[in-house]
């Protein structure tokens, strides 16, 4: 076979064989049993000792959410005014100035949001300061929300029928302490070892081959780029990301960074099965899960592996595949593999353009981020996938003549108005803002604003149509990945996508922990011959159907415009 | 079965007439809004009316030909008035079982009992039914019809109640007791009674039920609310889709007519179920009416599909009516005619089936007994527990239980003989009940008395055991012969020597676990436990403190209607489920037909996607929303008659109508409109 598909293969096994373990240990530290990091709980103690936390303390729904939102408005109101104000703080050897408000007030939610969308360059919109406590920190605590909020849905489906979701706080701390700076950790550990920079030196110059003199920005970026990774955040250190030599520097780094982004996702899938001990439900939704995924990468590296007609129509070989875009050190078919893995686990972070992928590749890239529940983001790609169940639940509850019941509780009006509406919201916002976009593009394309609309595209037609749809795709999954041919630094792009990500971070989070509240306080119903067992294959299907449905029929206009009609034309 | 007089044809002329007239009544924006799914379709209807009207009046052209949005708003308001016909139809036929049912309690004359002054002399005077109040008494005699709802208060009768159940064998009701309840429009056949009136005129029990089937009251259940937010949902994200198409289209410089968005609108929401929503819930409440049970709401019927527990009594459910003498045993070598000659005599006075069934088995073998003259009989009493015969000469015949006859022997200073003893544990092991005859309290020998168990009830149990229903034989014998009846007829648990407090228990015991429990039950001392369970089925002979306790009423009378109802209960849920999911793939479909054919003019590119090869955008667009609207009455008949239930187990079951509705429903639209292409081919 070829070496660059088994590379792939064997990534993606590695991965799920990683990730298992590291399931069963998530598991374990949050049902407090003894692990392996047991000697990190004085460490934990001192920090709920001195904020004043009991970590036994049970929250309904309401005081979890009460709990999560508030912090996470702390977050956002103390990285809007660093960021502003980051040219008058320390470690800012290289000069950079602060941020604009509208581009603050972006890059703070984009941040806080695990999103990562960036809409500057990290070598010079950003200082080592704001680098560190701002980015750095954000990616750590949104990660931390996102698992902890996570387990507050695993209580509510561990137990018979109860109020109590568990501790916010707790699992917060638990979730930053345990999983994700050990992991960190050994992750930056091998970037530096390979040539990632990790000091606090200002730009280095060099001088190239061609005998110019270049300079290279550094700092403290391996720790920043292993958390970026593995909290599924995915703003690089550099404008370019992982397709950067210092941020990526080699075929190993690229191994342990794709390793990374896929990594806790799938863990936690695993994890729920252990948690709540029900290990075939999380074999079934790993299983529907990795279907999707293995048909995305398989799309995407046929395409990327061919090449692209418009330049065999010019009669260049293509023999490395379509290699605009791409880094020669990683090539077409594990650049394909990152773009997936990317996508679906709204990491956002990348190691080749997603612009210049070929069109059906850049279809598959957008249409997995409207999934966004293949793995998903750290915790809340579950929560997502939850939303799914719970109306594969009751379609196929009634197909069975049974009034619809998940894990002992019977789904009823209020539940499926809930997600109904998160349903919704994502085809709304998505749609809706692009519809605007493309409004402005059509009809008012010369209108006096900062950047005026006729020059947002950089592409005309649909490939600039894909650039849009994109960046409102990107910021709903909360992914931060671009299609980088759009002008997105001005107000218009960073407020519009602002909202866009709050409202896609935030509901999606606070309406499957309803549902799970509404449900978990009802009567339980013990299983009887009659149930549809949810961690049946059969099931496992109804999910797929639900997903691949609701998805088609959402987005399949818009995706015909974009990608599509640029696919036709082009083949 | 008995009910086959009222069966209705699906689409029977008379209520043809009807339902297509109320068709154009339902039309009304006002109605229509309570679905909210055909009145988004009904706005488009109204606005592809006004284009065509201003078509027609300016002769503008911009926005197509004006045969083609004329044709259009036809066919969209074909596809409301398919929805409504399907709606109405329902509710004729349900009307229709209604009316069939009230005509058995038209205006009747009725003997009115007027009480004359304190004395207990009282007059009686034919008044009109209509004119009867509640609490009145009046009185009915052999050949009469029964003019209102109420309970015998003295007497007892024959009476003939074909006419609401369809059962031609006359039933007998007496005063006291738990068939002391009368209904309106039955016919006494023999004997008199005396009668009081139970409910006001016209707010009779089936009065109110009548009313709730012609589906004037019906309310929407919570399943058919959460259903509806989420086709609504689904609505809502189609209206999302088709709004923003047009800046979409703006930026791609592709004008798109108002009637190619309203078409891509009316055919992406899910249409063939909000239209045949409505209707499937009525036709539930008419399938259960069809199988003679009435509910007093959709709710009820809908319970009755989750039921995981049900109580059945044993007697008349899983045996037929009362036990019966199977065997006699003589001890001590005694002659087996003798013996039998003795228990006949001794039962000569025993009115209970048992007693009966004692006297006709000895018959059977040849042994007949008469009362003769100077025979003193002894009464049953629940202290002696024996009953008998003093002949003259001395000889008195004993029967009955077998400790009170052992007690009563060995008082006499009789030993019980080993082999009795023997007989009667072996008899009680296997179900049965022993008697013991004595005489002059001297052991005689064992008659065996067996329950009979209903032919085919073992497969009815296992047909239940598949849908996932526990059953629970509920029944006043002793545990032993509990146990060994609840295994032979397959029952999964037994309440035995059962009070009715014990069935209150054991219901709220199962729902305290979480378990939805059905029971059927006649009795005043019923009520509670009708009352407690989630779906109570009383029976319309039973007592009016059981029919109101209850949220079912079986007029046949049929302990086993119990398994009918939670199959008409599951089945309402799988056709909402199954047309749900055939609507929704539908979809599939309707995209490939109507999105190339949008922007075919201005990105020829996309032509590829029209993989059914439509001949014209407009034809393609015509075929996608006739195909919407034709597959709204195609369904009906299904709609109607409820998808089938088949006990396979709930993931077989899903698997196979995912295939059916799931897999069906993305393939039949292809063909679907790919044919009408076709057609529409030949004139376009």
């Amino acid at each position: 076979m070829n070496n660059e598909i088994s590379g792939v293969i064997l990534l993606f096994l590695l991965t799920v064989i990683l990730a298992y373990p590291l399931g069963k240990y998530i598991a374990n530290v949050f049902s407090g049993k003894k692990t392996l990091t047991g000697f990190l709980n004085p460490v934990e103690r001192f920090i709920f000792r001195v904020s004043g936390i009991n970590p036994a303390e049970p929250m309904n729904w309401k005081q979890f959410l009460k709990a999560m939102l508030t912090i996470n408005l702390l977050w956002l109101v103390y990285g809007f005014f660093l960021l502003i104000f980051q040219d008058k703080l320390p470690m800012n050897p290289d000069g950079n100035p602060g941020q604009t408000p509208d581009l603050a007030f972006n890059t703070a939610i984009s941040f806080l949001v695990n999103c990562n969308l960036q809409h500057y360059s990290g070598e010079s919109g950003l200082t080592y300061f704001t680098q560190l406590f701002v980015v750095t920190f954000l990616q750590f605590v949104s990660a931390g929300t996102g698992i902890a909020v996570l387990i507050g849905l695993f209580n509510g489906l561990k137990e018979k029928t109860t109020n109590n979701l568990g501790n916010f706080w707790n699992y917060l701390v638990k979730s930053i302490t345990r999983i994700l700076l050990p992991l960190s950790v050994i992750v930056a550990l091998l970037l530096a070892f390979n040539g990632t920079p990790a000091g606090f030196g200002g730009k280095d110059s060099i001088v190239t081959l061609q005998g110019d003199s270049v300079q290279v920005s550094r700092g403290p970026a391996a720790g920043m780029i292993a958390i970026k990774q593995l909290g599924t955040n995915g703003g690089g250190w550099f404008g370019v990301n992982s397709a950067h030599p210092l941020e990526n520097p080699n075929y190993f780094t690229n191994a342990v960074e794709t390793i990374s982004i896929l990594l806790i996702p799938i863990a936690l899938v695993f994890a729920l099965g252990f948690y709540i001990n029900r290990k075939k439900l999380a074999r079934v939704i790993f299983g529907v899960m990795t279907f999707l995924f293995v048909i995305f990468c398989s799309i995407n590296i046929y395409y990327e592996m061919k090449g692209n007609p418009a330049i065999d129509k010019l009669g260049v070989a293509q023999t490395a595949g379509s290699m605009e875009g791409k880094e020669v050190r990683f090539g077409a078919a594990a650049t394909a593999l990152w773009s997936v893995a990317t996508t679906s686990t709204s990491n956002g972070s990348v190691n080749g353009m997603h612009d210049s992928l070929t069109p059906i590749s850049g279809g598959v890239v957008i249409l997995d981020m409207m999934v966004n529940a293949l793995y998903g983001g750290v915790g809340v790609g579950l929560l997502n996938y939850f939303i799914f169940i719970i109306i594969a639940v009751f379609i196929s509850g009634l197909m069975v003549g049974r009034t619809p019941e998940f894990m002992g509780h019977k789904v009823e009006a209020r539940e499926i108005k809930i997600a109904a509406l998160v349903t919704l919201l994502s085809a709304f916002l998505i749609k809706g803002f692009t519809a605007l976009a493309a409004y402005m593009v059509a009809h008012h394309p010369e209108i006096a604003w900062q950047v005026k609309p006729g020059a947002w595209l950089n592409n005309p037609s649909y490939h600039g149509f894909s650039e849009m749809l994109y960046e409102y795709t990107s910021a709903n999954a909360n992914n931060g990945s671009g299609f980088e041919g759009l002008g997105d630094n001005n107000p218009f792009w960073n407020i519009t996508t602002g909202i866009v990500l709050i409202l896609g971070r935030y509901l999606p989070i606070i309406a499957p922990i309803a549902i799970m509240g509404l449900l978990a306080n009802k009567k339980f119903i013990p299983e009887s011959p009659g149930t549809l067992r949810t961690d049946s294959g059969t099931f496992g299907m109804m999910t797929l159907a639900v997903i691949i449905i609701i998805t088609a029929l959402s987005y399949l206009p818009a995706l015909a415009l974009g990608p599509l009609a640029e696919y036709f034309s082009l083949y | 079965m008995a009910t086959k007089k009222r069966a209705i044809k699906l689409f029977e002329p008379e209520l043809i007439g009807t339902a297509i007239r109320q068709s154009f009544v339902k039309l009304n924006p006002v109605l229509m809004v309570k679905n909210p799914v055909m009145f988004t379709v009904e706005i488009g209807t109204a606005v592809m009316l006004a284009v065509a009207l201003f078509q027609l009046i300016t002769g503008d052209r911009t926005q197509g030909a004006l045969w083609y949005n004329t044709t259009i708003f036809v066919i969209l308001l074909l596809t409301v008035l398919f929805a409504n016909f399907a709606e109405a139809l329902a509710e004729a036929r349900g009307k229709a079982q209604a009316e069939s049912l009230r005509k058995t309690r038209e205006d009747t004359p009725a003997k009115k009992i007027f009480p004359v002054g304190e004395m207990e002399v009282n007059e009686v005077k034919v008044v009109h039914s209509s004119q009867l109040r509640k609490g009145d008494l009046f009185l009915c005699e052999a050949g009469d019809i029964i003019p209102m709802d109420g309970e015998i208060v003295e007497g007892l009768a024959t009476i003939d109640e074909s006419a609401i159940t369809g059962e031609s064998a006359p039933v007998i009701r007496e005063a006291g007791g738990d068939k002391s309840s009368v209904t309106g429009g039955t016919k006494v056949l023999s004997d008199r009674i005396k009668v009081r009136v139970t409910t006001e005129p016209g707010e009779s029990f089936l009065d109110k039920m009548i009313a709730l089937v012609e589906g004037a009251s019906r309310q929407k259940t919570p399943n058919e609310i959460a259903l509806t937010i989420l086709l609504a949902a689904f609505t809502l994200i189609f209206i999302i889709v088709c709004v923003t198409l047009k800046p979409f289209a703006d930026y791609a410089n592709t004008p798109i007519s108002i009637a190619a968005f309203i078409s891509l609108f009316v055919c992406l929401i899910p249409t063939t179920i909000g239209g045949l929503l409505s209707a499937i819930g009525i036709a539930g409440m008419d399938r259960a009416l069809r199988a003679n049970v009435i509910a007093k709401s959709g709710k009820a019927v809908e319970t009755a599909g989750d039921v995981d527990v049900l109580l059945l009594d044993k007697t008349g459910t899983i045996t037929i009516g009362n036990r019966k003498a199977t065997h006699f045993y003589p001890v001590n070598g005694m002659e087996e005619k003798e013996f039998m000659q003795l228990t006949a005599l001794s039962s000569l006075a025993d009115d209970t089936p048992e007693g009966k069934s004692v006297i006709e088995l000895a018959a059977q073998n040849g042994v007949q007994a008469k009362t003769e003259a100077g025979m003193s009989f002894i009464k049953f009493t629940a202290e002696t527990r024996s009953s008998g015969v003093h002949i003259p000469g001395g000889m008195t015949i004993l029967k009955g239980a077998f400790d009170a006859i052992r007690d009563k022997a060995a008082k006499a200073g009789n030993a019980v003989p080993a082999e009795t003893a023997e007989k009667v544990r072996l008899i009680s092991s296997n179900g049965g009940t022993p008697l013991v005859v004595a005489v002059n309290n001297e052991i005689k020998g064992v008659i065996e008395l067996q329950d009979i168990i209903k032919p085919g009830i073992q497969e009815r149990f296992e047909r239940l055991r598949k849908m996932g229903v526990k059953t629970v034989m509920v029944t006043g014998d002793n545990p032993l012969t509990a146990k060994y009846i609840a295994e032979v007829a397959g029952v999964d648990d037994f309440i035995a020597e059962a009070k009715p407090e014990d069935k209150m228990n054991y219901i709220r015991k199962e729902q305290q676990s979480g378990k939805l429990v059905a029971m059927m039950g006649d009795g005043t001392n019923d009520a509670p436990a009708l009352a407690q369970a989630d779906v109570g089925v009383s029976m319309n002979s039973g007592t009016q403190a059981a029919k109101e306790a209850g949220n079912m009423v079986d007029l046949d009378n049929d302990p086993t209607k119990l398994i009918e109802v939670v199959e008409i209960g599951k089945q309402l849920l799988i056709t909402r489920g199954t047309l749900t999911t055939f609507s929704i793939a539908n979809d599939v479909a309707k995209y490939f037909a109507i999105v190339p054919a949008l922007f075919i003019a201005s990105i020829p590119a996309l032509q590829s996607l029209n993989i059914m090869g439509l001949k014209s955008p407009e034809s393609a667009i015509l075929s996608a929303v006739i195909f919407n609207a034709l597959i709204i009455p195609v369904l009906i008949p299904l709609a109607l008659k409820g998808v089938a239930y088949k006990p396979i187990g709930a993931s077989a079951l899903l698997r196979r109508n995912l295939l059916i509705y799931g897999l069906g429903g993305v393939l039949v639209p292809f063909i679907g409109i790919k044919g009408i292409d076709l057609l529409l081919g030949l004139f376009m």
